[in-house]
C-alpha cells in the first residue's frame, strides 16, 4: 500500500486524527454515491432485510426476558462516562497490571505506529503465518494488509471474515461482516477458494461452517502467532476479555506460543466487577443471545497454559481526539454490539459498504468522521433520518442521533468559504426570526401557484435542490392563503 | 382553557387545513383558541441541518411569539420534539442563557396534539365521526423522543366509524428526515417505497400520522403513484363530524392544498 | 516524547483541565437472583437454558456421577467409545473418571487434539445464561483441553449454581484464564442462523450433580 502524503495531517479539535493512506476508516465515495449502487443491488437488498429482521426479534426477545435491562444500560452509560473521565489513569493501571503477570505493553499513536509494532512482534517470533481472531481494531488499521506487506501470511478465522478474505470483499456488519452474502454466494467462494474442499458442498449453513473447520483446524494447530483484538480490558487486574461464538478466538487465544492484542485505549474498565454489567448487555444486544458460547478471559501470562508471550498494543488512531469532543465523546462508550445496524433503516437499505468505513451504521456515521476528522468524512452525519431507532437499542445509551445533528454542525462551522447551502440557510433564519419578512416570504412561497397551473401538486421537474424531492414525490401547490393569514384575517391579530 | 395553537412553519405554509382542523377541533372541546401571528418556526430544520447558530435567533422568535401563553399546541410530534430537546440547547451552546431559560420554561408548557388531548384535557373521545378504513403511522419523533405512546390509538379508536387498521412495520422510519430526504434521496425513496408498501398492504383509504411533514412524505409517494389510498392528519380526524366533514374525506389525490 | 507519554498526554489534553466529574454509578439492576446456590428451580433453570443452546444435560445424584459421566461419553461418542480416547483434567475427581482414561498431563497442547472427549469440572454455573465457567484450576484443566476434544463433558455440582451474571463473576479468580461456555461452539455468520459446533467441541454434555 502506498501512503499518500497529504498537504496537511488531519486534526479535529486540535488533536490528530487517524492518519490517511492507512487502514478502513474512509471510503473513496460520498455516502450518498456509495448508497445508489447498493440500492441497486436487489440480492443485497434482500440478504440484509432478512438478516436485520431475523436479528432484531432475537435481540427484542432476550432483552425483553431481563427485567431490569434499563439499569443495566444506565450503569453501563454511567461506568463508560466515569472511565472515560479517568482514562489516563485506567491505561496506567492497567500497563501496570499486564506487565505485573509478564505481559509487555506497546502504545501506539496510531494505525502506522501500531501496523509497524505487530509487524516486529511477529518478525521476531521467526514465523511466517498469524492467525487473526476477528477484530475491529485491527480491520481499523488495516493490519493485514500491513502484515502481507512484510510478508507474512494472515488467515483470518471467524466465518465470516474468512468468508470476506476468501472473497476478497470488505466487511460490512461489526458482528457479520459478511451478512451482505447468502448462503449461495458463499458457497461458491468456498467451492472456489478452499484448496481441495468437497466438490459436493451445498449452501446449508452447516456444511459451510464444516468446510471452513476443516480448512483451518490445520492452521489451528501449527499456528506460533496469534492476533486479536479485545472486548474489555481490566484495569485492576490487567484482565482482557474477548467474546466470541466459533472457537476460533480460543484456538488463537490458548494455543499459539505468542499473542499479541491490539486494543483502542477506550475498551478499558476500571474493575472487574464491572464486567457483570456489560457480559449481560453485550451477547443479548449483539447475537440475541443469553450469553455468547465463549468468552475468555486471561491476565499477563499463565505458566502452563495458554501463549507465554503476550503482548497488548494500546492504540489511539484518533480516539484521543473523539475524547476532546464534548458531545461527541460519548460514541467511545460504544462496545461494538452492533445492535444499531440492525434497526437501522438507513443501514438495512444502503448496506454496510456504503458507508466506507469498517465502522458502519449509526455508530459508524457518529464514530468514523471524528476518528478521520469530520471533513474526511463529511457525508457520514448526513446519512441518517434521525429516527432515533439506534439510540433506543444502545446498550450504554449512546445518543446517535444528538451526535449526528452535533457533527453536521460541525462539518458547515468547518467551511471557510460559505456553500450555497449556507447562504440559504443564513438568509432563510433571518426570515423566519422576523415575522413581517416570514409573512412575505410565505406570499411569495405561492408563486408556484403559477407554475402548478390550478393542478394539486406541483410539476415533477423542479430545478435542484427541490428535484431531490420531486423525483420521487409530488409536492402540494401551496395554499392561496397561510393559516395565519385567514386566521387574523377572521380574528384580528 | 385558553391554548396558543402552534401551527409550525410547514403546516401554515403549505396545509393550513391541518392547523384549522386543530383550532376547530380544540374549539369544539370547549377551549379558547389563539393564534399568535408573529409565529414561524421552531428552528428544528436548521438545527438537523448543521445550523445551530443560525437557529438561536428563530427560536428567540419563537419565545417572543408565545411568551406569556398559558399552553401551546402544535399538530406536529416533530416540532414538539425540538422544542423540548433542542431549542434549550442550541441557545445554552450559544452563550444565550436568557433565551435557554425561557425555551425550557416554555417547552415545560408546549404540547403535541395527542398528548394534549389525553394527559392535559383527559379526553380520549373526541366526539369524532369519520367513516373510514384508516392505518395509523406512528411517526419517529412522537413515538421515539415524545413517547406519545398508544394515545393516538385511543384517540382513533373512539371515533365512530373509523375502522383502524394496523399497520405492518409501523415503527419503522418513513424515510422522510427533514434534509435526508433531498441529501440522500434515494435512500429516502427506498426507505418511502418500503412504507408505501405496507401502507397499502392493509388497504386503507386513509394513512394517518400526527406529523404534517412525515405524511407529506408520504402523501407525496403515494400522490405519485396515483395510488388512491391519501394521508390525513391526525387533527383532521379528530376534528371531523356528521355535522362538519372535513373537504379531506373525498377520495382525492394524497396531497391535495 | 514516547507514544505512551504522548497517548496519556493527548488524552490529559483532551479532557482539559477541569475534567468533569460524571454521576456516580448506581448498580441498582439485580445483584443477586434472590435464590441461594444449588437451589432446586436454578439446577431446572440451567438445565433449561443449557439445553436451549442444544447442548445435553445428564442429572444425577452426587453419588452417581462416576456412571453418568460415561453414560453422557456413550452419548457423545457412540457404543464403541474407549476410555483410552477419553482425557481427564489432572485435578478432576478420582471417582468421576472412567477407569482406564488418559489424564492431561503438560504434552504439548496441540496434542490434546487427538483425544475424541475430555472431562473436566467447573468452578461456576450461572443458570440465567446456562453459562459454565472454567478456571484454569486443576479439576477444570488447562483451556486447551476443553477446546479441542471434539466432544466436552463437564461436570457441575449443585453448590456451584447461582443464578445471575454478578453472582457468577464475583465467585471467580480474574487472574486466573477463564473460559465461559454457553452451549457448543456455534455461528451466526450465515444469514444469521445458528449452527452449532464450529471449531470448539461440537458436542457438549453437561453432568450437573445434586
Amino acid at each position: 500500500m502506498t501512503a499518500t502524503v497529504p498537504p496537511k495531517a488531519p486534526t479535529f479539535l486540535g488533536l490528530p486524527t487517524a492518519p490517511r493512506g492507512v487502514g478502513h476508516l474512509r471510503g473513496d465515495q460520498s455516502f450518498p454515491d456509495a448508497a445508489r449502487g447498493a440500492l441497486r443491488d436487489g440480492q443485497l437488498r434482500a440478504n440484509l432485510g432478512h438478516a436485520t429482521s431475523t436479528i432484531r426479534g432475537k435481540r427484542a426477545k432476550v432483552v425483553d426476558e431481563l427485567p431490569d435491562w434499563a439499569q443495566l444500560r444506565e450503569a453501563g452509560r454511567a461506568l463508560k462516562a466515569a472511565t472515560m473521565a479517568r482514562l489516563d489513569e485506567h491505561l496506567e493501571e492497567l500497563e501496570r497490571q499486564v506487565t505485573a503477570r509478564g505481559g509487555v505493553v506497546h502504545w501506539a499513536r496510531d494505525a502506522n505506529e501500531a501496523n509497524e509494532i505487530v509487524t516486529r512482534l511477529v518478525q521476531a517470533t521467526g514465523t511466517t503465518e498469524v492467525v487473526k481472531v476477528k477484530s475491529m481494531a485491527t480491520q481499523e488499521i488495516g493490519l493485514n494488509e500491513a502484515l502481507e506487506a512484510a510478508g507474512l501470511d494472515v488467515f483470518e478465522t471467524d466465518l465470516a471474515e474468512l468468508i470476506v478474505q476468501l472473497g476478497e470483499d470488505k466487511p460490512s456488519h461489526i458482528l457479520v461482516p459478511a451478512i451482505h452474502k447468502n448462503r449461495a454466494e458463499i458457497r461458491e467462494i468456498f467451492a472456489r477458494t478452499i484448496p481441495g474442499v468437497d466438490p459436493d458442498l451445498t449452501d446449508d449453513p452447516r456444511q459451510l461452517a464444516m468446510a471452513a473447520r476443516t480448512h483451518l483446524r490445520e492452521r489451528f494447530l501449527r499456528a506460533r502467532v496469534a492476533v486479536s483484538g479485545a472486548n474489555f480490558a481490566v484495569a485492576e487486574t490487567g484482565t482482557l476479555t474477548v467474546v466470541e461464538s466459533e472457537g476460533n478466538g480460543r484456538m488463537c487465544l490458548t494455543l499459539p506460543e505468542t499473542l499479541i492484542t491490539v486494543m483502542g485505549i477506550e475498551k478499558v474498565v476500571p474493575t472487574w466487577r464491572d464486567l457483570e454489567v456489560f457480559l449481560q448487555l453485550l451477547p443479548r444486544s449483539s447475537t440475541g443471545e443469553r450469553m455468547n458460547p465463549y468468552t475468555s478471559t486471561w491476565a499477563g501470562v499463565t505458566p502452563g497454559d495458554g501463549p507465554q508471550e503476550f503482548h497488548l498494543v494500546l492504540l489511539d488512531n484518533g480516539r484521543t481526539a473523539v475524547l476532546a469532543d464534548e458531545v461527541g465523546r460519548e460514541a467511545l462508550h460504544c462496545i461494538r454490539c452492533s445492535a444499531c445496524l440492525n434497526v437501522c433503516p438507513v443501514y438495512e437499505r444502503a448496506g454496510g459498504h456504503s458507508y466506507g468505513s469498517v465502522y458502519p451504521g449509526p455508530i459508524g456515521a457518529v464514530l468514523s468522521p471524528m476518528l478521520t476528522g469530520v471533513e474526511d468524512n463529511a457525508s457520514l452525519p448526513y446519512a441518517s433520518s434521525l429516527c432515533g431507532a439506534c439510540y433506543d437499542v444502545c446498550p450504554v445509551a449512546i445518543d446517535i442521533p444528538s451526535i449526528l445533528v452535533h457533527l453536521r454542525a460541525e462539518h458547515v462551522e468547518a467551511q471557510e468559504r460559505p456553500t450555497a447551502e449556507a447562504v440559504a440557510f443564513r438568509g432563510l433564519s433571518k426570515v423566519m426570526s422576523h415575522p413581517r419578512l416570514w409573512h412575505l416570504a410565505q406570499r411569495a412561497s405561492r408563486l408556484g401557484r403559477l407554475i402548478a397551473r390550478g393542478r394539486p401538486t406541483l410539476p415533477n421537474a423542479l430545478p435542484p435542490p427541490v428535484s431531490g424531492w420531486t423525483r420521487s414525490r409530488d409536492l402540494p401547490t401551496p395554499p392561496k392563503e397561510t393559516f395565519v393569514e385567514s386566521w387574523v384575517r377572521e380574528h384580528g391579530s | 382553557m385558553k391554548v396558543a395553537l402552534f401551527a409550525t412553519c410547514l403546516v401554515d405554509t403549505l396545509t393550513p387545513s391541518v392547523a384549522r382542523a386543530t383550532a376547530t377541533l380544540l374549539q369544539r372541546l370547549g377551549h379558547e383558541v389563539v393564534v399568535p401571528p408573529g409565529q414561524s418556526c421552531c428552528g428544528q430544520m436548521h438545527v438537523n441541518t448543521g445550523y445551530r447558530r443560525e437557529a438561536v435567533p428563530i427560536v428567540a422568535n419563537h419565545v417572543r411569539a408565545f411568551a406569556g401563553a398559558e399552553a401551546i399546541v402544535a399538530p406536529s410530534g416533530s416540532c414538539v420534539a425540538s422544542i423540548h430537546h433542542q431549542q434549550a440547547a442550541v441557545a445554552r451552546r450559544a452563550g444565550e442563557h436568557r433565551l435557554a431559560d425561557e425555551a425550557e420554561e416554555l417547552a415545560g408548557r408546549t404540547y403535541e396534539l395527542s398528548q394534549f388531548l389525553v394527559d392535559v384535557l383527559g379526553v380520549t373521545d373526541v366526539g369524532a365521526y369519520y367513516p373510514h378504513r384508516v392505518t395509523y403511522h406512528p411517526t419517529c419523533h412522537s413515538l421515539r423522543l415524545l413517547k406519545v405512546g398508544d394515545r393516538p390509538y385511543q384517540l382513533l379508536r373512539a371515533v365512530r366509524g373509523l375502522e383502524l387498521v394496523e399497520l405492518p412495520g409501523a415503527e419503522q422510519c418513513c424515510g422522510f428526515g427533514g434534509t435526508f430526504a433531498v441529501k440522500n434521496a434515494d435512500t429516502s425513496t427506498a426507505m418511502l417505497t418500503d412504507k408505501m408498501a405496507n401502507v397499502l398492504g392493509t388497504h386503507a383509504e386513509v394513512c394517518t400520522a400526527g406529523d404534517a411533514s412525515c405524511l407529506m412524505h408520504i402523501g407525496g409517494g403515494l400522490s405519485r403513484l396515483r395510488a388512491g389510498t391519501r394521508t390525513v392528519h391526525l387533527a383532521e380526524i379528530l376534528a371531523s363530524t356528521e355535522e362538519a366533514v372535513t373537504p379531506d374525506q373525498q377520495t382525492r389525490p394524497a396531497v391535495s392544498a | 516524547m514516547s507514544a505512551r507519554d504522548e497517548v496519556l498526554s493527548r488524552v490529559r489534553q483532551a479532557l482539559g483541565a477541569d475534567r468533569t466529574t460524571p454521576d456516580e454509578v448506581v448498580r441498582d439492576y439485580r445483584q443477586t437472583d434472590g435464590r441461594p446456590a444449588g437451589d432446586p428451580e436454578l439446577l431446572e433453570l440451567l438445565v433449561d437454558r443449557v439445553e436451549d443452546y442444544r447442548a445435553t444435560v445428564l442429572r444425577c445424584s452426587p453419588a452417581e456421577v462416576g456412571a453418568t459421566v460415561r453414560a453422557a461419553l456413550y452419548q457423545g461418542l457412540g457404543a464403541g467409545w474407549a476410555a483410552g480416547d477419553v482425557v481427564v483434567a489432572p485435578g478432576l475427581a478420582e471417582n468421576w473418571r472412567p477407569a482406564g482414561c488418559d489424564v492431561d498431563d503438560d504434552r504439548p497442547a496441540v496434542q490434546l487434539a487427538d483425544r475424541a472427549a475430555s472431562v473436566t469440572a467447573v468452578a461456576v454455573a450461572i443458570a440465567e445464561t446456562g453459562t459454565l465457567v472454567l478456571d484454569g484450576s486443576p479439576a477444570c484443566g488447562r483451556r486447551a483441553l476443553s477446546l479441542l476434544p471434539d466432544c466436552l463433558v463437564c461436570v457441575v455440582t449443585a453448590d456451584q449454581v447461582v443464578g445471575s451474571v454478578p453472582e457468577g463473576l464475583a465467585r471467580l479468580d480474574p487472574l486466573r484464564p477463564l473460559t465461559m461456555v454457553s452451549g457448543p461452539s456455534a455461528t451466526s455468520d450465515i444469514e444469521l442462523q445458528r449452527v452449532e459446533g464450529v471449531h470448539g467441541p461440537r458436542t457438549l454434555l453437561v453432568v450437573l450433580a445434586g
